[in-house]
């Protein structure tokens, strides 16, 4: 049986959420693009081994769910369900590197178990900021920090084109389905042989629909230049915020918090 | 390619390489569009199809199990290269943000391996060489599916590099690319049948319906790659691995990676991860937490003199930072719960 996967019923949650208005939302797209950018990289910046150095960064995430408001569960869901690469390729590291590294009463766990959370953790921070961008900023928002930060235009009309007409042609692909699934008693899956035909039908109502898109542009005056109203202008606000988190990036990454407040407890060590 | 098995330097670097095509690519783009505006509407809905594509499931034959298509090269085809590499650089954009697919760090390198390969290295080079104009229904197909198979190859070859130079992962370089390679031969014979159907499929009907306002999909990519484009793409090329060495060299995650790797061989002394010395530096002049044991332990480590081998078993060390870790945890979970709880009273 062939329907269409939730993840592109959560692409239109994750649309609606981006409509919020909370103080992360009215946030400029700019600042929380080039803050997440950042945070990924100094959270991918770790050593392979590291795991208790990683635990501050979750304050990120954390604090832009609860102020954005973004149900807690989409979010789990969705790093529950994405591809595993990282977790299938990491998964050698306990197997390869079993050299003791850390002896926690009298278990003692390898440096390869230890790389393996470590991955583990960093795939969660990572995955976690990419959604929380989105959930907290309008797509368009995006689109609108991409050219502001240089992106070639032709690229950024590209990006919106392809998300004005996703939703359409995902609608379509999906009646499509459905009417193969209504002629084949239930839907047997597709095979290969099909499947050549299914798309290639779906190309040509693809390119009839890309006709009439160009015919209305050009009914409008479409004459190769997307323009762009540009709706605001950073404030010394959106400033401080991506300063102030890069600030504590920074911090979280040049001091051990979670090791140093464990040795002040266990005293010193 | 994912965040978590990637290095700064590596996913920066291909970040690197991605711009320059993009921006290659959309200067080209550009040019076309003024003298072909349908292009911008046709590119766009045109992504959307490979989008919405990916979600039909199909059955792999001879395996069982079900698949989609990858849709690359049918771009690349469609579209010619420019055109095509900016349709799949927008579909993994979109699906690195909505289905966090990769993460935002690894983008640069998708974009890469699953856009450059197919639009640059096996359209023009494969493709185009054996599907001349008014080639014959079988050199068509030939074309797609050794074309598909060859951007696949790379792009799996592309990703076995990237997580080797990254040092996350254990997989030694060869065992990973004994591994990948087969699989993507695999999926790329998959692949470069269905590429070889779709384009079929649009090539008949397009002759069969073809009138005055159809787009013909065969017009569109009538761009050549001129010999003055393949040397700026090498010179660019040039440049970035210049500065990817340059960068690995003198950045302190560089260094780290070739320190690690002198360790194996010669078992020499390692500091502990994240307190090499610019970030003791920091650390010093940083009074935000006077007694820390940090500096205790440290120096504690030196009066002893023992030369250890990273990684370096020290038991107390590790407990507190687990401790200090699930601390860190709750806390912040904490700060979340109130927060919401907070809003949800308001």
């Amino acid at each position: 049986m062939t329907i269409p996967g939730n993840e592109y019923v959560d692409m239109s949650l994750l649309d609606d959420l981006s409509y919020g208005n909370t103080f992360v939302h009215r946030l400029d797209p700019r600042a929380k693009l080039l803050t997440t950018l950042f945070f990924v990289i100094i959270v991918v910046s770790f050593s392979k081994y590291e795991v208790a150095g990683l635990m501050p960064f979750f304050i990120f995430p954390t604090l832009i769910i609860a102020i954005g408001e973004i149900p807690v569960r989409l979010i789990v869901k969705k790093v529950l369900l994405v591809s595993p690469f990282a977790l299938a390729i990491g998964v050698f590291n306990p197997i390869l590197d079993t050299e003791p590294m850390v002896r926690l009463g009298g278990v003692t766990i390898s440096s390869g178990w230890m790389a393996y959370f470590s991955i583990l953790l960093k795939f969660i921070l990572t995955i976690t900021a990419a959604l929380v961008l989105i959930a907290t900023t309008s797509f368009q928002g995006v689109c609108f920090a991409l050219e502001k930060l240089g992106a070639p235009t032709v690229f950024v009309v590209q990006l919106m084109f392809l998300y004005r007409y996703l939703f359409v042609l995902v609608k379509e692909a999906a009646s499509t389905l459905q009417a193969y699934n209504s002629r084949s008693f239930g839907g047997s899956s597709i095979s290969i042989r099909v499947i050549t035909q299914v798309l290639g039908n779906l190309f040509m109502r693809t390119v009839e629909r890309s006709e009439r898109i160009y015919a209305a542009m050009a009914s409008r005056g479409f004459d190769g230049t997307v323009r762009f109203m540009r709706p605001h202008g950073i404030r010394a606000l959106d400033v401080a915020f991506t300063l102030l988190c890069i600030a504590c990036f920074i911090l979280f990454r040049a001091l051990n918090i979670a090791r140093d407040l464990g040795s002040l407890i266990t005293g010193g060590g | 390619m994912t965040d978590a098995l990637l290095s700064p330097v590596v996913g920066t670097g291909f970040w690197a390489g991605t711009i320059t095509v993009i921006g290659v690519a959309s200067r080209k783009v550009r040019e076309k569009i003024l003298l072909e505006e349908k292009l911008v509407p046709f590119m766009g809905v045109l992504a959307a199809f490979i989008f919405a594509g990916q979600m039909i499931n199909f059955t792999i034959p001879g395996t069982g199990s079900s698949g989609h298509i990858g849709g690359g090269m049918i771009l690349a085809i469609l579209l010619g290269p420019h055109a095509g590499f900016l349709a799949v650089a927008s579909v993994l954009t979109v699906q690195a943000l909505f289905f966090a697919d990769g993460g935002i760090l690894a983008l640069g390198c998708n974009i890469w391996n699953l856009g450059f390969y197919p639009c640059y290295v096996a359209y023009p080079l494969i493709y185009r060489t054996i599907a001349k104009e008014r080639a014959s229904a079988t050199r068509l197909n030939a074309a797609s599916v050794i074309s598909a198979i060859a951007a696949l190859q790379l792009g799996a070859f592309s990703v076995v590099l990237q997580t080797v130079l990254s040092a996350r992962s254990e997989l030694p370089f060869y065992s990973f690319l004994l591994v990948m390679q087969p699989i993507h031969l695999v999926i790329g014979v998959v692949e470069g049948f269905v590429t070889a159907g779709v384009v079929g499929y649009i090539r008949t009907t397009t002759k069969e319906t073809r009138d005055e306002t159809a787009v013909p999909a065969y017009d569109i990519r009538r761009y050549f790659i001129t010999k003055k484009f393949l040397i700026r793409i090498a010179a660019a090329t040039l440049v970035v691995g210049a500065f990817m060495s340059w960068f690995a060299s003198t950045n302190p995650d560089g260094l780290e990676w070739s320190l690690k790797h002198a360790v194996v061989s010669n078992k020499i002394d390692m500091p502990e991860p994240g307190s090499n010395s610019v970030v003791k530096g920091i650390q010093k002049n940083i009074t935000l937490l006077p007694d820390y044991g940090f500096k205790n332990g440290d120096s504690k480590n030196v009066k002893e003199g023992v030369r250890q081998s990273w990684p370096n078993v020290d038991a107390g060390r590790s407990l507190s930072g687990i401790l200090g870790g699930v601390i860190v945890l709750g806390f912040v979970l904490g700060i979340g719960l109130l927060i919401s709880k907070r809003k949800k009273k308001l």
